[in-house]
């Protein structure tokens, strides 16, 4: 029997998925184990260590989840050290050997952590500089670096390896944000398309992934979750599964589990086992979604933007618009369900988790497990994409408490059902606009409501181990920073945008991809559409008459030049035909401070049954300077192929007591066959900073498909998921006023 | 004790005869390419072929497979040599966070060795039609699919 077994030592030696330093020379190791690796965020020695080799170990708290920084980090890493990009070797969200530089959330493992990094690099490129001037009393200006190598300029044989300055010592220097940092005409790897080195370990099968990695003596867990959210637990039937070999219960309040020597064992176990819940049935009327939203008490009002006097504007405005436009809870819908393992013994926490946030995961398993975060030890490995806090923080914490309770190394891996049924969703999302136009049909007010949940920014939505066990936990809630994007991308004078934060959420809430920016720039941009048509203007013309900010402008142009804009109003009231065509656009500035993109979308709807397709989509796109730019293709093509997906098809379904739609029949996705062709033009910004990728394109499908189906049928879809009974009772609406 | 053929291997196999050869292979023989996703036979991660055929191997119990032959994506190729699919995935970079990969290749193995000349782009979608990707990543691989009928010398 060949299995697969890893053991800790054997990881850390790098037969698991990453590799790390304890396997360079004794030497190095000793001195490693004397005295610890520095985090700190302001310290050297915490991102960077050069070996006897010439290799450097980067050390970044950031974790790849399939989005290329495990590329791109490098690149600015051995860009800026001046060495081979083979050289250097990436550890990732190991919490005992990294610097925590935040959960890998947000579109910032580049623009943060990456710059981070760089300036570390930089750093430890003056210093070696300082050496050689130190050895030579020669002036630091005759230096120059390549290939891990200081050497004078005039007398290049003159020359020293940063092993030869550094010797077996560390850095032990602060990170300096004066350092100077390369000249971008003087990049060779910062801007290069580079492969990503996991790929053809994933496309072969020796990639390990969280689900594939095994600790001896380990037992397979599953959960078995109550059949109503708010049930709790009133008896277990622990006969009911004494016919597996090796299966058990563990319980602690109403968190229930099996544990069973082999997975399949469990599987049966959790199918198998008889228990009894209490009845509870507190979840709204899915029917009644929006009126439950708008009559949730409020917690807190912010204010996005409040500009001049937009009530008054809009009160004497020649025309006047208002619309409201609803966004429906989504979950992540991770291709593998979530898994992680524990080991939880003598009072320290062993624990390998496919989280976004190990740093943060280490406090909650820590605050969950009533130990001293010291005592808690966690390990990244690659799990299937999660897109924001998905399962794998619940299923980590799962998998502790369920070791603590059996004093056994353990498994979880969660079914398709916990992972549909049991992931923290994107909330509900209300957005309502009014505005005024002129005579001219120019935008002179604009006042804007969201009602979403409240924020506890800096508290971990609670896991539903704790919840289901009864452990120690804060009341928090924490759906991620979605107000932001409200405010428009437009300077109009008179302009007020207000998110009512909700006390409650009916489903535990988390961030999904774009949290928030998708769902506000869905109702800005198609609300700015709707003013155009009221206008009878050109939907890109009309964006430009406020667009002031020259980036925006180059992307929105770019966008409408690559889908070959047909340049006039909407709709085209073209009425022939079985199919209707259309296209629309959409612009958002990220968070109004950073990445810029516009993007077109081309649909074909059915005009007997509705169903939507979106054929092609456009986008430009300006992140400054590209590190990887065949890794920021690869990002916006699956932001938009996936937010199309959620637009087109996604929403959760529930009764009174639980989520119904748990798996990919009552959940579907878009499927192959409608997947749009996704063409881009990337502007490079070499001199300026990096920006973040991961997220501001998934802005744009849902409103520029609206506004194409708009352009196509003349009917305003302002409900995400666009299904096609949507499209059809939205056409009779329309017909009918 | 069952027997099973695996990549051109015999093993034996101490398992409820009612186990999915999913875990078979996961878990008893050491072979992670292929993926639990669903369980359901929704998802296509699990896939592996059986005598050529593409099977979902989360819902195929061990008893079934009999005297079949079975490969998995590691019966493909390997990172130093590997198959023709799994070249042409890596030359287009088809894949985020990968976990749907194994199924793609396996399907995409499955389809091209039916066929004599190059799949068109509907041809290819229709023929991963259910094959789930959530991180968007289809693009890519419609394009990994088709550079991989041109390295097999498919005709056009």
């Amino acid at each position: 029997m060949a299995t697969l077994e890893t053991t800790r030592r054997d990881f850390l030696l790098g037969t698991g998925a990453l590799v790390v330093t304890f396997s360079l020379a004794p030497r190095d190791a000793l001195a490693q184990a004397a005295t610890p690796k520095p985090v700190a965020l302001d310290q050297v020695d915490s991102f960077l260590a050069l070996h006897r080799d010439g290799t450097v170990t980067m050390y970044t708290g950031k974790v790849d989840l399939g989005t290329g920084i495990r590329i791109a980090l490098p690149q600015m890493v051995a860009e800026e050290l001046d060495v081979a990009i083979e050289k250097v070797k990436l550890v990732e969200g190991d919490t005992a050997l990294t610097p925590d530089q935040g959960p890998t959330w947000g579109s910032l493992s580049v623009q943060v952590a990456g710059v981070q990094l760089r300036q570390a690099a930089a750093t430890a490129r003056k210093a070696l500089i300082e050496l050689a001037v130190q050895k030579t009393g020669m002036p630091s200006v005759d230096f120059a670096v390549k290939d891990g190598v200081v050497f004078l300029r005039a007398e290049p044989h003159r020359r020293f390896t940063y092993v030869e300055l550094l010797g077996d010592r560390r850095f032990e220097l602060k990170v300096d944000k004066d350092a100077p940092v390369k000249n971008p005409k003087d990049h060779t790897l910062v801007g290069q398309p580079l492969p990503r080195p996991d790929v053809p370990g994933k496309v072969t099968g020796t990639h390990t992934y969280m689900q594939d990695f095994k600790v001896p003596g380990m037992v397979h867990a599953r959960v078995v979750r109550p059949p109503a959210v708010g049930a709790t637990l009133e008896s277990v039937d622990e006969g009911s599964i004494k016919a597996i070999k090796g299966a058990r219960v563990v319980r602690q309040g109403s968190f229930l589990a099996v544990v069973a020597d082999s997975e399949w064992g469990a599987v049966k176990a959790a199918r198998a086992l008889k228990a009894t819940w209490s009845k509870w049935d507190g979840l709204p009327e899915s029917s009644k979604l929006w009126e439950h939203v708008r009559s949730s008490k409020v917690a807190k009002d912010d204010v996005a933007v409040d500009r001049g006097d937009p009530k008054a504007a809009i009160a004497g405005a020649a025309r006047k618009l208002k619309a409201t436009y609803d966004f429906a809870v989504h979950t992540h819908g991770s291709m593998g369900p979530s898994c992680a393992v524990a080991d939880v013994k003598n009072g320290k926490a062993e624990i390998w988790s496919p989280s976004q946030a190990p740093h943060w995961l280490l406090k909650e398993v820590a605050a969950a497990l009533q130990m001293e975060p010291k005592d808690v030890h966690i390990q990244y490995l690659d799990g299937a994409g999660c897109y924001g806090r998905n399962g794998h923080e619940d299923a980590t914490c799962d998998a502790a408490l369920i070791s603590k309770l059996i004093g056994k190394p353990v498994r979880v891996q969660w079914m398709r059902e916990d992972e549909h049924g049991w992931d923290p969703k994107g909330p509900p999302t209300l957005v309502e606009i009014s505005a005024g136009l002129d005579a001219k049909g120019d935008i002179v007010g604009w006042d804007a409501e969201l009602w979403v949940p409240k924020a506890d920014i800096t508290e971990w939505p609670r896991t539903l181990a704790v919840t289901l066990a009864g452990l120690p936990q804060k009341d928090a809630i924490n759906p991620g920073n979605i107000h932001r994007n409200l405010d428009p991308s437009y300077p109009f004078a008179h302009q007020k945008a207000v998110a009512h934060r909700l006390e409650t959420t009916p489903f535990r809430p988390s961030w999904i991809r774009t949290p928030g920016r998708m769902q506000n720039t869905y109702a800005n941009e198609v609300f700015i559409d709707e003013c155009a048509a009221a206008a009878g203007a050109d939907p890109v013309e009309y964006r430009l008459r406020y667009l002031t900010d020259p980036r925006g402008v180059a992307v929105l142009r770019a966008a409408a030049a690559m889908a070959k804009w047909d340049a006039r109003p909407s709709p085209r009231r073209e009425t022939s035909g079985p199919i209707a065509r259309g296209r629309g656009i959409a612009y958002v500035k990220y968070e109004n401070v950073r990445t810029y993109c516009a993007g077109v979308a081309e649909v074909e709807v059915n005009r007997q049954t509705g169903a939507i397709r979106c054929t092609r989509f456009y986008v430009a796109h300006d992140c400054g300077q590209i590190i990887n730019p065949d890794g920021v293709r690869a990002q916006i093509e699956g932001q938009i192929i996936q937010t199309t997906s959620r637009t087109l098809k996604e929403e959760l379904k529930w009764n009174r007591s639980r989520v119904t739609s748990v798996d990919w029949a009552s959940y579907p996705i878009l499927k192959f066959p409608d997947v749009p062709e996704v063409h881009m033009e990337l502007i490079n910004r070499p001199g300026d900073p990096p920006w973040g990728v991961g997220e501001p394109a998934a802005c744009l499908p849902p409103p520029a498909i609206s506004n194409a189906v708009f352009d196509a049928i003349g009917v305003r879809l302002r409900s995400v998921p666009f299904t096609a009974p949507k499209v059809m009772a939205a056409a009779r609406a329309a017909t009918k006023a | 004790m069952a027997s099973l053929n695996v990549n051109g291997k015999s093993h034996q196999v101490d398992v409820e005869p009612d186990t999915p050869l999913l875990y078979v292979l996961r878990d008893n023989l050491g072979l992670h390419g292929p993926k639990f996703g669903c369980g359901l036979a929704q998802c296509g991660s699990c896939t592996v072929l059986i005598d050529g055929k593409a099977v979902r191997s989360c819902v195929h119990p061990l008893s079934k497979v009999g005297p079949g032959k079975v490969v998995t994506l590691e019966g493909l190729g390997t990172p130093q040599k590997p198959s023709p699919v799994q070249q042409a995935f890596i030359d287009e970079q088809a894949a985020q966070c990968g976990y749907c990969i194994n199924g793609m290749v396996m399907q995409a193995t499955a389809f091209l060795a039916g066929r004599k000349n190059s799949p068109s782009d509907p041809e290819i979608r229709q023929a991963l039609q259910n094959n789930l990707c959530r991180c968007g990543t289809h693009q890519r691989i419609i394009a990994a699919v088709k550079r991989a009928a041109t390295l097999m010398g498919k005709g056009a």
